[in-house]
């Protein structure tokens, strides 16, 4: 025993105890977020069953199982549930009913002892809505202007290759909507803007001012047209949409009539195979990565999100580099190394450890009201009383936390600098390179491995990082993305969407919490991936880097 | 005289009246052309002095060996010759050195410029990270040669007087790290002779290596001095005895003895030098 301890067995118990445990954890976390997130999109089968609590009528339940767990006799009773006292522990179901705007909850919790037998019907329908969340039920007539066309057992393939005719349709509104309209809006904008400029102009004569104006009414008129025949567009299409419809019965014999319209996607899970389940949840998967959210974030898709997340640490990426290599190399290889840039150091270590929301409140001041202010006051004035640059946006949310990560970036540049051994900076002076070649030439190129590893570590801060970003840009539903085809394609002061935000907000403040739960796991998943996604990529480029810049061989 | 002609004369000297074995005729110091004159040099790092008051004259063209026990000055001396002290805080100089009768410790003196005059090559071999190619064109890059036609014929040339260009003309685009430690140091030596400098400084330079490749450094160096005035700091008194025309003893700062190589090693004037170099002292 005394044996055991002096060779130190009992160190390499803890050491290795201590990894494993960290391993077990990183892999657990990861693993639920995976899990459930990806879980989310599967067709799971949707269960029927009638439901009577001791003494009641049955009613007929259908919907997909969301969760299940055992729970004492008591406890269900005092959760208000009728069973009988016979059994120590009762199992619950929550099922996901849907039909939001028919019954007023779509989650409802259920006691196995009280159910009928399950069945999973073949032609049992949920329907993804535009409005009021998923639907279940059964297809009954497919209608079109009006006179049924199709009904019974053929109802559903009518209905499914009606639908495939549609889509290209639906899709054209959806175009039509947000982007030819909005550039048009954006050109009208444009004019509204000039009309503005014309009329504040005080060096011009009345007659020129008089032609200037008339051309730019012109101008407006034509593009007012344009949007007329848009609207047009759209509601011609709306309209011929409009005359299909679908009549659907709930389990409980409610019937609901539904123009095509308003059917995102249906499906019938019931009756597909596993190859159809895979391909249905690739599709489903891939709508969500690149969708437009719906229903208040806890519907559709997370494509804003995405790229706003991007976005931002790119233009992040962008203003943290050139200034953190720069201050460190100045710091490092010019500043004489004495008590105040002792202090400086220090200063900018103690900064990386400043709480996040304080950096927000500084950009919210700082970077928002004043800079953003000033801008406007003298670039934008005749917008005002209308922010362009003096609210939250892109700009400032990366600028904000550029400075957040800036310690990170300077720190890991500097250390990279100090590895650089003396005999290379030395070789390089004594073939009489100044001391900015050496610099540039040889010590910096070789620095720039750590230099990125300093922005693997600012990106993975600042894809992550929510609480500034609430302060300076980041909005629940940006109407627009941050680089559209308008000039000047970049629109840095427009706010955006975040996915770490996104988390927050259908997870914590969306009118619908249940439905809303899977897609945080969903969310989360994607951020994580956007985060290893970015990161791998600058770790490819360190490692060629590294590759070129091999320096310890021998 | 131009300076051409004082080369080509002083060349001609070395090959007609000394072999690789050693002297038949006595070389004298009255009789060179003096290179590089230190004139009463001290050096303080911090409190502690360096070097308290060294004179000597360092012949053109011909190699000159200090030797000593370790701490003795003789690498700071050599430093101080293309100002490489000047990268050391709290280093302080007095006295002068001149070469070609320019002061260079002056105000005035463009230490890069300087630098590129007296190339130095260093105890472990130092090559940048860069290609084999682009370590020797370095230098030349530096001063803004950026006709390639220009730098493959000085690469080539200073390949070949650095005795590499045969085992690296097929990788010239190779990592230079990939070469043996001898190369390496034949490769820093051609960087450093790529720019033409009047003096190479040479700072152990095979002290890092194994005996082949120093004989491969010293048979260098023997060439190089057709071209270059060369300093030599050693610690290896049979490669000074064999490499050198002149020799110094340095101790604790002090210029104790110089002289040519073959009275110093054989007829040493002073007992201190006797000592160090039958191994009494060291």
């Amino acid at each position: 025993m005394r044996n055991w301890f002096n060779r130190g067995i009992p160190w390499i118990w803890l050491n290795a105890g201590a990894v494993a445990i960290s391993l077990v954890l990183v892999v657990g976390l990861f693993g639920h977020i995976v899990f459930t997130g990806l879980q989310h999109f599967w067709p799971s089968n949707i269960v029927a069953f009638d439901y009577a609590e001791p003494g009641d009528e049955p009613v007929s339940v259908m919907g997909e199982v969301d969760r299940s767990e055992v729970l004492s006799v008591q406890a269900a009773q005092q959760r208000g549930f009728q069973v009988d006292e016979d059994g120590d522990l009762i199992t619950r179901h929550r099922i996901k009913r849907g039909n939001r705007d028919i019954t007023d909850r779509d989650f409802t919790w259920y006691v196995q002892e009280n159910m009928s037998e399950w069945e999973y019907p073949e032609d049992a329908v949920r329907v993804e809505r535009r409005q009021w969340g998923d639907f279940y039920g059964y297809l009954r007539e497919v209608r079109v202007g009006g006179d049924v066309v199709a009904e019974g057992d053929e109802a559903w393939e009518r209905f499914d290759s009606l639908f495939a005719e549609n889509v290209p349709r639906i899709e054209e509104i959806g175009r039509i909507e947000r982007v030819e309209i909005g550039n048009v809006n954006a050109e009208i904008e444009e004019v509204r803007l000039a009309q503005r400029r014309l009329q504040a102009d005080e060096t011009l004569s009345e007659p020129e001012r008089e032609e200037r104006s008339q051309a730019l009414r012109e101008e407006r008129e034509r593009w007012e047209a344009e949007y007329d025949q848009l609207v047009e567009r759209r509601n011609e299409l709306l309209e011929d949409i409009e005359r299909f419809e679908a009549v659907f019965e709930t389990a409980e014999g409610h019937r609901a009539t539904m123009p095509l319209g308003d059917i995102v996607k249906p499906s019938r899970p019931n009756a597909m195979s596993i190859g159809e389940k895979t391909v249905f949840y690739v599709g489903e998967f891939w709508d969500f990565v690149s969708g437009y959210p719906r229903e208040a974030n806890t519907e559709g898709g997370i494509l804003p999100a995405i790229f706003g997340t991007v976005f931002m640490t790119l233009v992040m990426a962008v203003f943290v580099t050139p200034f953190g290599v720069l201050a460190a190399i100045y710091m490092r290889e010019y500043a004489k190394q004495g008590p105040l840039i002792r202090m400086i150091r220090i200063s900018v270590n103690n900064l990386a450890g400043v709480p996040s929301i304080v950096f927000g409140v500084f950009g919210l001041g700082f970077f928002v009201y004043f800079m953003g202010g000033g801008i406007d006051q003298f670039f934008y004035a005749e917008r005002l009383p209308s922010p362009t640059f003096g609210k939250g946006g892109v700009l400032w949310a990366s600028l904000t936390l550029a400075l957040l990560t800036l310690p990170v970036v300077i720190v890991s540049t500097e250390e990279g600098l100090a590895r650089i051994p003396g005999s290379i900076r030395h070789g390089a002076l004594a073939l009489g390179a100044t001391k900015g070649e050496m610099l540039w030439r040889t010590v910096v190129p070789l620095a720039t491995p750590a230099m990125i590893t300093g922005l693997i570590l600012a990106v993975a801060r600042a894809a992550g990082e929510v609480a500034p970003l609430m302060l300076v840009g980041v909005v629940k539903l940006a109407p627009a993305l941050p680089v559209d085809g308008n000039f000047p394609f970049f629109h840095l002061d427009r706010s955006f969407m975040h996915l770490g935000f996104h988390i927050y907000d259908v997870g914590f403040q969306s009118p619908n919490v249940e439905a809303g739960r899977p897609l945080v796991y969903a969310t989360a998943l994607i951020l994580v991936m956007v985060i290893i996604v970015l990161n791998l990529t600058a770790i490819i480029i360190r490692n060629h880097l590294r590759e070129r810049f091999r320096a310890e061989s021998d | 005289m131009s300076e051409t002609e004082t080369r080509d004369t002083a060349t001609h000297a070395v090959s007609s009246n000394r072999g690789r074995s050693g002297g038949q005729r006595q070389l004298n110091i009255r009789n060179e052309d003096i290179c590089v004159e230190i004139d009463q040099l001290k050096l303080w790092y911090g409190n502690d002095q360096a070097l308290n008051g060294i004179d000597m004259k360092i012949p053109r063209q011909r190699v000159t060996a200090f030797i000593g026990p370790s701490g003795c000055g003789k690498s700071t001396l050599l430093r101080c010759m293309n100002r490489m002290n000047d990268l050391i805080d709290n280093c302080r100089v007095e006295g002068a050195i001149r070469i070609d009768g320019q002061e260079i410790y002056d105000r005035s003196v463009d230490i890069p410029e300087l630098r590129r005059r007296v190339g130095m090559v260093f105890q472990k071999p130092n090559p940048f990270p860069k290609s084999i190619y682009e370590n020797v064109a370095y230098g030349l890059r530096l001063q803004g040669v950026k006709k390639r036609r220009i730098l493959d014929e000085v690469v080539e040339k200073s390949l070949r007087r650095a005795a590499l260009w045969g085992e690296v003309k097929d990788r010239l685009s190779e990592n230079a790290f990939g070469l043996s430690g001898g190369q390496q140091q034949r490769l820093v030596i051609a960087r450093a002779i790529a720019i033409e400098p009047e003096v190479l400084l040479l700072d152990e330079p095979a002290s890092a290596l194994d005996p082949l490749a120093t004989l491969k450094i010293e048979e260098l160096i023997f060439e190089l001095k057709k071209h270059y005035t060369i300093a030599i700091v050693t610690h290896n008194m049979q490669q000074a005895a064999r490499v050198s025309d002149y020799t110094a003893y340095l101790y604790l700062g002090e210029l104790m003895e110089f002289n040519d190589t073959d009275t110093l090693f054989t007829n040493p004037s002073k007992k201190a030098t006797e000592d160090y170099i039958t191994g009494r002292h060291g």
